[in-house]
């Protein structure tokens, strides 16, 4: 176990050094920026999640008796993008690896921190520009600002919206655009690309769909902007435009931008396993280049949205081809995670609750995937709730997991302070629970044949949306949860010490909360990354050196 | 870059040195890095329309003829030798400031942002004839001649994909600027230019996308096997 002492109160660290609000938000250390990134998406988290709220209770009842249907639609509109612009995108990369980034490579900091923060400015001004959109009367193109929907037949505030995300957008790029060049140029020495923490791969491979994608959107998003407001028509039908070229542009970026949520969680989870099994992860290199394949992979696949939008034929056959292609590094890395816990010491601490939870749901999302790559089924279920199920297994029940998994890991690391565990138990138990209960009567309902975006259905599927609706008040209760024991567990959790969970990595070698520029001397590497044996040396009847 | 002279301070905290770097070299290749990353965001940002403009341009090829006959052609062609001057000049820069001729650095890069200035200005009298002569998309469009909707289309990729240089140029100006009055405080030395270097890039990166633009917009009709 840890043999470092408990931290005096006066040692200073990130947390003590400047107290004053200017300290914060102009501070260049990715660590209180990181924190800062937690504030804002948490918020955001909740707003995207009241929406959702007030979506299942509308559905609660056949008839459209809660909302209008112009209100519906601005509910699920809004309610995708801030969740996946303002929570989904920024919530792994941006918080915790901007946290630990630099420190599991042995940096002191990212290599641009101006720009880290610029980044973290940046999705504030978005974040507020949203807030503007839903206060003054919201946005109704769903979230994929479709044509010519979104440029001629819509009057609420488009351009706005899509401002708003075209400048998270560049918040996101700057935030991939760092990791990049800091995992290529600050590695502390010794630390080698074989030597790397699992997350970092996979937040490396996220950023390269940062970079390379979310400029598309960007682009796509200004030329609707241009068209409502300059009448540059690119994508107008009058001029001789292709809508489905917006569709085309815009899932180029937005197909991979799945991944972008999805593939930091991975690495979460692939992290939380090796620590909680005792083992190194099994396949090291194959998890790792499964997420550099996931990200190539990922550009190749868009137009799998758009099979019922009028593709060739050929196209479409080749694009399901390649969707399918998708699941071979996913099931890598599933099949390596399940591997790694094969004769491990397994203990039950929360992070590994959710880890597990990811893994069950995330193979569930990505095996309904699978349906939806297969053609004849994906014109089935097109436009249903099955697709809504699908999504949501990977997003919240991947991603969110993901997310949760990791806050609860590096807590002690981030705060300097244990969260209470029974209670972080019981939240990860209530989550799965309420998930589950949320959406899979989605699967049975929309392989049934209810639609996705009405405000009305027919009264047969009333049972299983009472179902989901009861299945989201629990979801919401266990979200809660953390957020206050997280809350509580700042001033009065037992303090952590420098390595509650014995764990493997460079964070873990220097103090909780870390000083401002993380360790107090350069760290020198010598061994590959999870090396539990060595760790676990003492209490293993085989005696291993430490690898190098 | 042959000769990249090596100057560092050896003891101390040499000037220009960010904390969290461990030397200028570290710090010098993690700036070059990440202008490179940002010129792939760049790449991908015009990909898209040029994308739309390749469609379009199959869909459409005689009403881009058209379209492309109602540019003027001297006006691209003089921006084309502006820019790339400028190129010559904002090379010849970075030059400089690799070499330590403070004088020189400032000059090249106020002669660099007059080449910009001056595109700048050709570009808006272009863009005052095409508005005059509404060819401006929108209900006040007109076009006299065959397409006219399709030419309305060139015309919007036209107005997007300039209109998107252009600005680039501006910020290119603008940042010039920056980096001119920091080099006449003297805040450049040869072991210290990387933002020089930097800055070379992106106007050589924006003066690359004009060379694209030059012939897809204007010299079509140029290249048209039946004229």
């Amino acid at each position: 176990m840890s043999t470092s002492a408990v931290p005096s109160p006066e040692r200073e660290h990130y947390l003590n050094k400047d107290y004053g609000i200017r300290s914060w938000l102009l501070t260049t250390d990715h660590k209180r920026i990181a924190l800062l990134y937690l504030m804002l998406i948490t918020f955001f988290f909740f707003v995207g999640g009241f929406f959702a709220l007030l979506i299942r209770l509308e559905l609660l009842t056949p008839a459209g008796d809660l909302v209008l249907a112009d209100t519906y639609n601005k509910l699920f509109t809004m309610h995708g993008q801030v969740m996946i612009f303002f929570f989904l995108i920024p919530a792994v990369p941006a918080v915790l690896g901007n946290f630990l980034v630099p420190m599991m490579i042995g940096a002191k900091d990212l290599a641009f921190p101006k720009i880290n923060l610029a980044s973290w400015y940046l999705l504030l001004i978005a974040g507020c520009l949203m807030l503007y959109v839903i206060l003054t009367g919201g946005v109704d193109t769903g979230w994929t600002f479709y044509v010519p929907l979104s440029t001629a037949f819509l009057n609420t505030h488009v351009v706005t919206a899509a401002i708003a995300i075209f400048i998270a957008g560049f918040s996101s790029i700057f935030t991939g655009l760092n990791f990049i060049v800091t995992i290529h140029r600050m590695r502390a020495p010794g630390m080698t690309w074989g030597r790397l923490p699992l997350f970092i791969w996979s937040n490396y491979a996220t950023s390269i769909i940062q970079v390379l994608g979310t400029p598309v959107l960007a682009i796509s998003l200004a030329l609707v902007g241009l068209e409502r407001t300059l009448h540059i028509g690119i994508f107008n039908p009058q001029l001789g435009g292709d809508p489905l070229l917006f569709q085309h542009l815009f899932w180029f970026y937005s197909h991979p931008a799945v991944y972008i949520m999805i593939l930091p969680g991975m690495g979460v989870v692939s992290d939380v396993i090796a620590c909680f099994s005792r083992k190194r992860v099994f396949g090291y290199e194959f998890v790792a280049l499964a997420s550099i394949a996931i990200a190539v992979l990922g550009f190749l696949v868009w137009a799998h949205h758009m099979f019922v939008a009028g593709i060739s034929l050929y196209a479409a056959m080749i694009f399901s081809f390649l969707s399918y292609l998708v699941a071979v590094p996913s099931a890598i890395k599933v099949f390596n995670w399940t591997a790694t816990m094969y004769k491990g010491s397994i203990s039950y601490d929360t992070p590994m609750l959710y880890a597990l939870g990811f893994i069950g749901l995330f193979t569930m999302g990505g095996l309904t995937g699978l349906f939806l790559a297969a053609l004849g089924v994906d014109v089935h279920v097109t436009d249903t709730y099955f697709i809504v199920a699908h999504f949501h297994y990977i997003m919240v029940g991947g991603m969110v997991m993901a997310y949760m998994c990791g806050l609860h890991f590096w807590w002690p690391k981030i705060s300097g302070r244990m969260y209470p565990e029974g209670w972080g138990r019981l939240a990860a138990l209530i989550i799965f629970v309420g998930f589950n209960l949320t959406f899979f009567p989605q699967f049975v309902m929309g392989y049934a044949g209810m639609p996705r975006r009405y405000w009305q259905y027919a009264p047969e599927f009333q049972v299983l949306n009472v179902l989901s609706t009861a299945g989201a008040t629990i979801l919401a209760v266990g979200y809660l949860l953390p957020m206050v024991y997280f809350l509580w567990s700042l001033r009065y959790g037992k303090i952590a010490g420098d390595n509650p969970w014995n764990a493997a990595g460079l964070e873990w070698m220097t103090t909780s909360p870390p000083p401002t520029f993380n360790f107090e001397e350069t760290p020198v590497v010598t061994w590959d990354a999870y090396n539990y044996d060595y760790l676990d040396r003492d209490k293993k009847d085989v005696k291993e050196a430490p690898v190098g | 870059m042959a000769e990249r002279e090596v100057e560092l301070v050896v003891e101390g905290h040499p000037p220009g040195l960010q904390h969290h770097f461990s030397d200028l070299e570290q710090q010098r290749e993690a700036s070059t890095m990440g202008m490179w990353v940002f010129l792939i965001t760049e790449v991908m940002f015009f990909g898209g329309m040029f994308l739309a403009y390749l469609v379009y341009r199959s869909m459409y090829y005689q009403a881009w003829v058209v379209g492309s006959e109602a540019m003027d052609f001297w006006f691209g062609t003089a921006n084309t030798a502006i820019l790339i001057c400028s190129s010559l000049t904002m090379a010849l820069a970075v030059r400089a400031s690799q070499l330590g001729h403070r004088r020189a650095l400032v000059i090249l890069l106020i002669v660099t942002m007059v080449f910009g200035i001056a595109f700048m200005t050709v570009k808006g009298v272009e863009y005052h004839g095409h508005w005059l002569k509404h060819e401006f998309p929108g209900p006040s469009f007109h076009f006299e001649g065959p397409y006219e909707q399709q030419v309305e289309m060139f015309f919007s990729l036209y107005w997007a994909m300039t209109g998107f240089h252009t600005l680039h140029v501006l910020i290119g100006i603008i940042i010039i600027g920056f980096v001119a009055y920091y080099g006449w405080r003297g805040e450049y030395t040869p072991a210290h230019h990387n933002t020089v270097e930097n800055v070379g890039l992106y106007w050589h990166f924006v003066d690359t996308v004009w060379i694209y633009l030059y012939p897809l917009l204007y010299l079509i009709s140029h290249s048209h096997p039946y004229k």
